[in-house]
């Protein structure tokens, strides 16, 4: 295996092999340390810098933000923790992004700078908040001195520091004087009862900019003097290579500056953006796919539904789950099939660059900064400590920018130093996709199989369920395997299933990995994404066998688990379950935990004149621990029902002959205005510590929806999407 | 080749193909990046601008063809349908990544200041062109309701 920095010469000869080893590095090999030099900002007169918290003299407090912010309200909500203990105003407060440093600012969950899996909240809470409390008792202490009076008789609220003298300081009064202080190693936070914003409201401090159209704000948006732009015509085929081509049209289009070979295909250099594209649109390229997928979705899925008739790898092994069920009085069989995915992040993937020749810089939304930072030194051949990565705001990514090869970073890296090759002076350079490029560029939730076979007894009580899926594992092979795969189990694949909390007798569960050269990735829940559709599904089927509501079933079926029972509840308390609903209305409920939030939403549908579904309404229950800012859990989970909502009616990527069919907004149809539904959210009030919100609200939208379809239609459907079954 | 366009109210000479989208000359030519690129064939709605008031993609929209009409940008609207409506987005807190927002509120402008109250049905009209792959929509429609009372008062 590779550890990334052990060779960091041979990549200086760009190659596709460079490409691969890359990507099969190991988080064992990053650098995970660095010496970054004092900013220049660090020694301003009268700042207060600490690392995740500046104070300024002009008053404004800088809170940094070490995790990206996609939409999903993250900085706001780091913002919330430092203000709270701090006591600054919210117009006092900014957020920025921290610079890559895995020594101060890695996920403390990862052991890397990184953003997923809803952790944010979770891995930050006592870290921003003791860095507020420790801020706040620095200003004290600094104030104290200046004033002569003892610590305890100053205050602070709302960012003024005042004293019973009638002495009072803004926090940025005090910042020079602070910074001279001790940092407290254990700084007293305060007791809930003494939150100011956590809890309550602390609006999203970005939303300004993003309604009027700030510059600067986006990848998209990058501006430098003398920037060029690149569009890349990379392989249609996945695994496939440039044979040949040839530039003389494309060189003809005014602005193109360059035209130029990269290990996974050619790049147009262009004065700006438009020239990039059409200059690219007259490239002619022969394609060698003599080592690409070349096969059809279908084909695909049929293999994975031949994968599920067979042993696996053992995820849960409960016993002799083929014998309970051959002595079962009933055998309930389903097989499901999904579709890859595309993230479809509003903003397609971009990143700028500027290499000299000794030092990078680079400016994108990047969400695993530590490995980003690793590929971009190797392939370069750059000390470690030679690359600065400026985070910005991401336009979306549902996953889409925490790839585990940074394979964004490698392809700019790759172009920088085939520009030095060629001549070109150095120069910024930011790579645009264009949406077909985003779409069609694979890293898609994978495809999946499921096949289930569950015993029931006489009295229609589960005795064994057994449960076969297949599929291609986002970790295996991956930066990611040596953290995530256990003894050759990816529980990333089964999550929500192999450990969930419903009595369903003897379980096993088997997985079966699929190859193929398409890149897939973590989609908004990951595994989730199928998992909860499965067994949401399958438990209304069970409940309708043993002739019982779908509600008071699962209530009866859930083990140990009062906060899943507890958000049932109050979903379908709130939905009005106990009455019927209104004439051509159906109901359908699923509740389901992921990233250590449990989330139940109850659908209203209804069915139009031709016989589409029309989502109505979804109430939905939330108990993601501590709530930090209430407003953004609803936000996050409105967001979830609509990103999965649209996933569950009409989306699907299909490939013929291996080339991908849905390329942009015409064929892979986004959820529109009109196919939303009213939600209501509840948040359960909770003192437990505070779990993502992120992604949880994604996962049971859709069996909520086919349960609804269900009691109305009898059946479940069993292959998304929905529009496949002509439903949308 | 040069081109005049009239946008936010200012005459700006540039060099642009007349073939070339109206979207990648006000983002790289003038900087105006308020303006997004999401899908380049008018199927997302996050290049909107107003032409001579009315919401039109600039993805689709060529160079050549708008010399003569008011173009208006999102850092350049104003009047009190867009004042209505950018409060009323900060007061909901509507955007979650915000890229889809400044074609967003394009629309919605253009939507007020034609139809003083829309109901929901008008909301999907004007609306249903405009993607938000975060799925603000909920509080899209409810920050135009918001805003139409703000015009009110
Ligand atoms: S970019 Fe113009 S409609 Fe999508
Ligand atoms: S706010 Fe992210 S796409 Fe609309």
């Amino acid at each position: 295996m590779l550890h990334l920095l052990q060779k960091p010469l041979e990549a200086a000869q760009p190659s596709r092999r460079t490409f691969l080893k890359v990507s099969a590095g190991t988080i064992g090999g990053l650098v995970l340390a660095m010496n970054l030099p004092r900013s220049a900002a660090s020694a301003a007169e009268g700042d207060f810098l600490q690392p995740f918290v500046h104070i300024r003299p002009d008053n404004t407090v800088v809170v940094l933000s070490k995790h990206l912010d996609k939409g999903q309200g993250t900085a706001s909500g780091l913002a919330t923790l430092v203000a709270d203990e701090l006591d600054a105003a919210h117009d006092q407060v900014r957020v920025e992004f921290a610079p890559s440093n895995p020594q101060l600012y890695a996920n403390t969950l990862f052991g890397v700078q990184g953003t997923g899996g809803s952790t944010a909240m979770a891995n930050s809470f006592m870290q921003y908040r003791q860095a507020g409390a420790a801020a706040k008792a620095m200003i004290v202490a600094a104030a104290a001195k200046d004033w002569g009076v003892p610590a305890s008789e100053i205050t602070v609220s709302d960012g003024v520091v005042s004293h019973g003298s009638g002495k009072s300081a803004t926090l940025g009064d005090l910042a020079g004087l602070a910074a001279g202080e001790e940092v407290p190693a254990e700084p007293v936070l305060k007791t809930p009862d003494q939150w100011v914003y956590i809890g309550k409201s602390f609006p999203r401090l970005d939303v300004k900019n993003k309604t009027v159209g700030a510059p600067n704000t986006y990848t998209m948006d990058f501006q430098r003097d003398g920037l060029l732009v690149a569009t890349v015509a990379r392989a249609p085929r996945f695994g496939g290579k440039v044979k040949s081509f040839d530039a003389s049209e494309a060189r003809k289009v005014p602005g193109v500056v360059n035209v130029l070979e990269l290990p996974n295909g050619v790049a147009v250099v262009a004065e700006s953006t438009w020239p990039a594209i059409k200059g690219r649109s007259l490239l002619e390229i022969e394609w060698d796919d003599s080592g690409a997928e070349t096969r059809s979705s279908d084909a695909m899925i049929a293999e994975l539904k031949e994968m599920t008739a067979q042993p696996g790898v053992k995820v849960r092994e409960d016993g002799d789950v083929d014998a309970v069920l051959e002595a079962s009085a009933k055998v309930i069989e389903a097989d499901y099939d999904f579709p890859f995915l595309a993230h479809g992040a509003m903003e397609p993937l971009d990143i700028a660059m500027m290499f000299d020749g000794e030092t990078a810089e680079l400016w994108f939304g990047s969400q695993i900064q530590t490995i980003d930072h690793n590929v971009a030194a190797t392939v370069l051949g750059i000390p470690f400590q030679n690359v600065r990565i400026n985070t910005l705001w991401a336009g979306g990514s549902f996953g889409r920018r925490a790839q585990a090869d940074a394979h964004p970073v490698v392809e700019i890296a790759m172009l920088a130093k085939a520009m030095q090759a060629d001549g070109m002076e150095p120069a910024p350079v930011k790579i645009v996709w264009t949406r077909e490029d985003d779409m069609a560029g694979g890293y898609y939730r994978p495809m999946s199989a499921h096949r289930i076979r569950v015993g029931l007894d006489a009295d229609n009580n589960v005795t064994a369920f057994k449960y076969n899926i297949a599929a291609k594992s986002i970790v295996k092979g991956t930066a990611f395997e040596a953290m995530l795969m256990k003894d050759g189990v990816d529980h990333n694949m089964t999550e929500g299933a192999h450990d969930t909390s419903y009595a369903l007798g003897l379980m096993n569960m088997d997985q079966t990995f699929q190859e193929t050269q398409v890149p897939v990735l973590w989609w908004r829940s990951v595994g989730h994404t199928h998992t909860a559709y499965v067994m949401e599904t399958m438990i209304d089927r069970l409940a309708k066998e043993a002739g019982k509501d779908p509600v008071a079933y699962r209530l009866e079926m859930i083990r140990d688990d009062p906060r899943k029972a507890n958000v049932l509840k109050l979903a379908a308390d709130k939905a009005g379950w106990d009455q019927p609903p209104g004439d051509g209305r159906y109901r359908g409920v699923a509740v389901h935990k992921s990233f250590g939030s449990y989330v139940a939403e109850v659908a209203e549908i209804s069915f139009r004149d031709d016989g589409t579904v029309k989502v109505e309404k979804v109430t939905a229950a939330v108990d993601c621990g501590t709530p930090i800012n209430p407003d953004n859990i609803v936000a996050q989970v409105e967001g979830g029902i609509g990103y999965g909502l649209g996933a569950i009616l009409r989306n699907q990527v299909t490939l013929v002959d291996g080339v991908v069919e849905e390329t942009n907004f015409d064929t892979y149809e986004p959820l529109r205005m009109s196919d939303m539904p009213e939600v209501e959210v509840h948040i359960v009030a909770s003192n437990e510590p505070p779990t993502g919100i992120g992604e949880p609200g994604t996962p049971p939208i859709g069996p909520a929806v086919a349960n609804a379809i269900a009691a109305a239609k009898g059946d479940w459907i069993t292959s998304l999407p929905l529009s496949k079954a002509g439903l949308v | 080749m040069s081109v005049t366009l009239k946008i936010n109210g200012e005459t700006r000479t540039l060099d642009a193909d007349p073939d070339s989208p109206l979207l990648w000359a006000l983002r790289d030519e003038l900087k105006l990046t308020g303006t997004k690129f999401g899908c380049g064939i008018a199927s997302c709605g996050a290049c909107t601008v107003h032409l001579d008031g009315m919401p039109i993609r600039s993805c689709q929209t060529m160079v050549g063809d708008v010399e003569d009409a008011e173009i208006t940008t999102i850092e350049g609207i104003d009047g009190k349908a867009a004042e209505a409506v950018q409060a009323a987005w900060q007061e909901l807190d509507v955007p979650q990544c915000g890229y889809c927002q400044s074609g967003q509120i394009m629309a919605a402008t253009a939507l007020l200041s034609e139809t003083r109250k829309p109901t929901d049905e008008d909301i999907d009209f004007a609306m249903d062109g405009n993607v938000c792959r975060c799925a603000t929509y909920a509080r899209i429609r409810k920050a135009i309701h918001l805003a139409s009372d703000k015009m009110e008062g």
